[in-house]
Parts: structure tokens; sequence; C-alpha cells
């Protein structure tokens, strides 16, 4: 079918190409999809989608890349893999930036969190922080305020008096579904914040030590006591599902659910919404995380020139502004560029900004717990091993707050797991 | 001096041969070779790479010796994946033959409708794996949504999360749902190949009805059984569609059997090297069962 489409446009238009193009199916890269015949107006250069669920995305991407097969011009990637590959030679550098496309612009956390040793290697197309939400109204109905930067010892003491089962109201909505970007990027910064570390400097694991059983325990507690039933099963999407129909209390997770919470045609309690810092327990290192998903040319592409032109084109302003005239300044995907939150147009669709802008500000990859770390990341650990380790002990969690097994014994269990994984690897 | 003399007779003989048959290997070796190439090389391939550290994510691949497998055979959770292979293999056998069984019974009386019952009761089969899996996820078995909820609810009991608190039990259900009906239709089949004057002579004898169903319906069934337990303990080995929509092997280990180990291994982990040796021991495991499998079914074939 490659060499019938190829035959094609070589007989209708000698220069026109086609680019592969591998994303994740969330929102705001369907509004990309359905933009796109914009830029094949604009350029001629036509655009063959492949869209995908993220955990789907990441075994094709890899195996593509690893393997040197080369079905993708261009590649959807994230936080964590853009250094590792960077490292690894994978990812075609990018240089030459017009200054119409204004990379100081970018945050400079997001832009770091993107190079390896300095140099670019993905440009974001959305960022996020950790944030936490809350209804106003529950919280003035039962006689609480929620202050701008709410301890984990006050979050308790909220979801205990919001928690109202009987009229399906729970106090505190968390994630639970096993996986590395799943349960393991909140409960990171959960550990993070109560002190904890993956990782001591000479590589050894600390899942066996006291900071990792508080934050477990506590995690554990509070989800058993306030959280809604079956939170195993529980991801982001789910969680976005259960705060929108209106039946948590609190939830503390991604600041891009911002824009669909927000929104009346997408969220019940749209006017009831409020968002404030991720909460505190014992130090604020790592306590919000940060991530962007950004788009990449693998090395095998072979029409560097043509991809540039796209990244250009979808992380750029006029982008941002061509979303906010079609679907909605609220919609626009946040998070990347500076200039955005000083856009009145979108301050004003979007209440949320100001403290999206400060989680994003404040959250940083280097220095991501109160101990020192061999490691950058907030809510996950920058080396290839990571995925396998975050999935292993992501289970192991929640087999303990699904009460299969103790918190200790879980805990013990992830701890041999991951020294396991690590000798494997050679790090011992 | 003797060479001579074996020479002449040795040519003697295979012209002989030749005259008589065709030579047939020349006719074969496309087919074996293509064979070969299809199954043997990939074994080979998954061999080699067990051998290796070979990890997508950190090239290049070095040979390791055994290390992959030392890991593997040292590794607690490779056991607790093999009990769980055995678990969901046995469980849905069991399931499915008691079940399989008890309903061709009741299909193979007369009653109005039966036609129609005998369709909806095969049905299931021909539902494809994840969307049994999605249905039975989301509509059967969801605490907050699900049919089984809202029942447990009616009668005043607290809803279940099924797949966090019976994970095994909720996959074996849900396996079980799709291969009873396979386990019907091939009893079923059998049940009406049994020839009624059988049953009509043992009547008149005065046999009461468990009896004949004990002495001569069960001992007919033995062949079919036989059956169904090799070629669904083949299909229930590489099980997967089912566990990876619905509890994603965990929670913990709860539902990782050998084949999703194996998954995770290569395509979360991306470690080729660890997930072949797993794959090579799995092989091994599947022939030790396929022989004892072929074996009992050929002597029920062979009585």
């Amino acid at each position: 079918m490659g060499g019938l489409a190829l035959g094609c446009l070589g007989i209708t238009a000698a220069h026109a190409t086609t680019l592969t193009i591998a994303t994740v199916n969330n929102p705001d890269m369907l509004q990309m999809q359905k933009l796109s015949p914009q830029f094949t107006k604009e350029t001629g250069i036509k655009l063959n989608w492949v869209v995908l669920p993220e955990n789907t995305l990441r075994q094709r991407v890899t195996t593509d890349i690893a393997t040197n097969s080369g079905n993708f011009d261009i590649v959807t990637v994230g936080s964590y893999e853009v250094p590792i590959w960077g490292k690894a030679g994978w990812l075609a550098p990018i240089k030459n930036l017009p200054a119409s496309y204004d990379v100081k612009d970018l945050f400079p956390s997001v832009r770091n969190g993107l190079s390896y040793k300095g140099t670019l290697y993905a440009l974001p197309f959305y960022a996020e922080s950790s944030a936490t939400y809350y209804r106003k109204d529950l919280f003035k109905a039962a006689g609480l305020t929620m202050p701008a930067h709410p301890t984990y010892t006050e979050i308790e003491k909220f979801a205990a008096k919001i928690n109202d089962p009987s009229k399906g109201i729970y106090g505190i909505c968390l994630r639970g579904l096993p996986g590395w970007g799943e349960n393991m990027a909140y409960f990171t910064t959960l550990v993070n914040t109560f002190g904890g570390r993956w990782f001591n400097m000479k590589w050894q694991p600390r899942i066996d030590s006291p900071a990792w059983k508080k934050a477990a325990n506590f995690y554990v507690n509070l989800e058993k006591k306030y959280g809604p039933p079956n939170v195993t099963s529980n991801g982001f999407t789910e969680n976005l599902a259960l705060f929108s129909q209106g039946k948590c209390g609190m939830w503390i997770d991604s600041t891009v659910a911002a824009g669909t919470l927000w929104d009346p045609k997408t969220s019940k309690v749209a006017n009831e919404v409020g968002m404030v810092s991720a909460p505190v327990a014992v130090t604020p290192h790592g306590a919000h995380w940060l991530w962007a998903w950004a788009l990449a040319m693998p090395k095998t592409t072979r029409h560097k020139a043509d991809d540039m032109k796209f990244l250009e084109w979808a992380t750029s302003k006029a982008y941002l502004k061509l979303v906010g005239k079609t679907f909605g300044w609220v919609q626009v995907p946040p998070g990347t560029r500076i200039s955005t939150y000083d856009n009145p147009d979108y301050t004003k669709a979007a209440p949320f900004a100001s403290k999206v802008k400060e989680a994003i500000l404040s959250a940083d990859p280097n220095n991501p717990t109160l101990k020192k770390v061999p490691y950058t990341g907030v809510q996950f650990v920058a080396i290839p091993q990571f995925e396998g380790i975050g999935t292993e002990v992501g289970q192991q969690i929640a087999a303990a707050l699904a009460g299969q097994k103790s918190v200790d014994a879980a805990l013990a269990q992830a701890q041999k797991a991951t020294a396991r994984t690590m000798k494997e690897a050679g790090y011992h | 001096m003797i060479q001579p003399t074996s020479g002449t007779i040795t040519p003697g003989r295979s012209g002989a041969t030749q005259r008589r048959q065709v030579r047939t290997l020349p006719l074969l070796l496309p087919a074996v070779i293509l064979l070969l190439l299809w199954s043997i090389l990939p074994l080979l391939q998954t061999i080699l790479y067990s051998f290796q550290h070979y990890n997508l994510m950190e090239p290049p691949s070095a040979y390791n010796g055994g290390l992959n497998y030392t890991y593997l055979f040292t590794d607690s959770s490779t056991w607790t994946a093999i009990w769980n292979s055995v678990v969901l293999v046995a469980g849905t056998l069991v399931a499915s033959i008691v079940f399989g069984t008890i309903i061709a019974l009741l299909l193979n009386n007369d009653f109005p409708g039966r036609n129609i019952a005998r369709l909806m009761a095969i049905a299931p089969f021909f539902v494809m794996s994840p969307v049994a899996a999605l249905i039975w996820k989301n509509l059967l078995l969801d605490p907050v949504s699900g049919l089984a909820g809202w029942l447990m609810t009616l009668v005043g009991f607290k809803p279940i999360a099924w797949f966090s608190v019976y994970p095994m039990v909720s996959i074996v259900i849900i396996y079980s749902w799709r291969w009873i009906p396979f386990a019907t239709l091939i009893l079923l089949t059998a049940l009406q190949s049994l020839d009624t004057d059988q049953l009509e002579a043992a009547r008149m004898d005065g046999a009461k009805g468990l009896a004949r169903l004990r002495y001569i319906v069960l001992p007919h069934l033995g062949r079919p059984i036989s059956i169904v337990v090799m070629l669904e303990s083949i299909f229930m080995l590489s099980a997967f569609a089912v566990i990876y929509t619905t509890t994603n092997g965990g929670p913990g280990h709860a539902t990782t059997t050998l084949t999703y180990m194996i998954f995770i291994r290569a395509l979360n982990d991306f470690s080729i090297g660890s997930a072949s040796a797993a794959g090579v021991f799995a092989i091994v495991l599947a022939n030790i069962l396929a022989f004892f499998l072929i074996r009992a079914v050929s002597r029920t074939l062979q009585a």
C-alpha cells in the first residue's frame, strides 16, 4: 500500500510527501488531528495519523525505533522518554528553530525536561503538573475552607467530613489503577513529600524505608475510608469521569483535567470546582509532578525538513490561537508557553490558569526529593528500567490497596523485585 | 575387493525402488522447508535471545550465559505465574465440563423452542475475548454500575469489587462463560450419537434415571470430554485477552499467568532476553503437558 501511495504521489505532485505521525488518543491530540488539514493546506504536506492509547503507543514506538523499522516520521513522547532516548541517539536533535518560533517562550522547566545535555530533542505539545481539585459547594456546606497550600493532615480531615457514600459522594478520589504512569505517578509524589525516594546515591532501592511505609499506610487508609469502591481500577480517565459527575469531594491529579472540569459541556460541576496546590506532608520537594507530551523525530525518519515544519506548526503560538478560535480558549493545550498565560483571552476563559502556571514553574525534576538522589524526574526515575520497576511496584501498591496483602508485605515484595531488576540491569 | 561388489548391488536395488515408486522427497521439500523456516527459526531465535542481556531500551545486546534462566528460576513470581496458569486452566476446565455436561443433557431433551435455546447456549463462544471481557467488566461485575452490584444491593448486601477482591475467580468466570458453550457443543453432538436402544433396554431392565446416567451416558461422554480437555488446555494456556482487558495481571500478581508474565517482560520491561528465557520455559512446560494429553486422548480413542 505504501508503494501504491508513493506511486500515486509521484504522478500527482512531485514534492508532496506524507508524514506518518504516532500520537496518544488524549483530547488535545485529537484536536490536533482535527486541525491538521489546515497544515496540509498551508504546506502541501500530507499526514497519516496513527492514534493509539498511551501504553500501546509506547510499545509500538519503542519497538519501532529499537528495531530500526522506520514506520514513523514523527512520534509523540513524554518527559520520561526524551532524555533516555536522546542519550541513546534515538531522536534527532531539534536545531535551527526560526526566531518567529520564540523558543524562549517555552516554560524553562518544560524545555529542560525535553533536553539531554543541553540539546533539545522534542518540542512540547502540552505540559502538566498536579494539583488538588475540590468541590466548593460541599466545602461550604460542611463549613470548611480549603487553604491555598493544603497539607496532607488537612486533606485527611476534609475527606472525613465530606465523605457521604449514601449520597454517592466520596471524600477523596485518587489513582489506584496499577501502572508506572497511573497509580505510581501520584504515589511517587506522595512518597516524595513524605521524605522518601526511589534510590539512594548508590542506586540501592529505598522502598523498605520508613517514609515509603508512612506514605503507603496513609494512602491505603485514606482511600479505604473515604475513597470510591473499586479504587484499584480507577486511573486518570476514570477519576476524571467520577469528579465531573459530582462523585468526588476532592481529587489530586493532573492539571490538564482542569480544561474538562471547568467546561460546562463536559462537567456537571463546572461552577463548583476549585483548584489549589497539591498537598504537602513533610517536604515540598516533589509534591507535585511535571510531565510534558512532546513531538519528536525518530532517528529513522527520512523527511527531517518536513517533520520540522509540522513540529513547529503544532507547537507554535499560532496553533494555540487556532485552537482558541476553533474550540474555545479553555480547550487550548496548556503548560507549554509563557505567552499563553499572559493572554487575557485565555486567563478569562480559564480561571485555573495562574495555579497551573505556578505549579509548572515550581516543579523541579532535578531536585525531586528531600534527600539527594542520582536520578531526575519527579513522578518517575529517568532510567530505562523504570517502566518495569514502576509497573511491578504499582501492582504491589494496588494489591495492598485492594487488601490482597498487607502494606508491609507489599513494600517488601516491591523492594525485593526492584533490587532484582537493578541487579539484572548491572547497577550493582 | 569387497567394495565394488557392494557398490554394484546398491545401485541395482535403489534403481529397482525408483522404478516402482516416485521419489517423494522433492515434492515434500518445499512444504518442509517452509515449515522449518516458519516454526524452527523463530524458536532458534528465541533460544538465542534467551542467552543474551538484550533490553530494547539499552542496546546493544550481549551474551550473558545462563543468567536469564538463573533469574527466572530464582524469582518467586515465576512460580506464582505458573500456579496461576494451572488454576486458570483447571478452573475453566472443571467449570466447562461440569456445566457443559449439564447443559448438554438439558438441551438433549425435547422441549418447545429447543433450537433457539441451543443457539443461545452456544452463542457466547462466538463473542471475541476482549469484547466478552469488557462486557463483564463494565456491565456485569462493576460494583457501581454493574448488574451484579445492583442485584446485591437489592437483597441488602454491599456490592463486591470483583476484580480487586476475587480477581482470579472473576477471570475464571469470564473464561468459563466463553468455554462452557464449546464443551456443550461437543458433548451435545456426542449425546446425539448415543444409541437410544441401549438406554431403552436399560430402562426396561429397571435402571433408574441416575443409574442410566452413571453407567451409560457418562461413559459414552468419556471420549468427547477428553477431547474438550485437550483443546481447552491448549487454548487456555495461551489465554491473554481477558486478563489484559480486565485486571492487567493484578492486583499484585494475583492474575499474572505465565503468558501474561512473558508479555510484561517483553513489551513493558522491553527485556527481550528474560522474556525469551521465560518463553523457552513455557514451551518446555507446554510440550510436557501436550505429551501426556495426547497420550491420554489417543488411549481413549483406541479403547
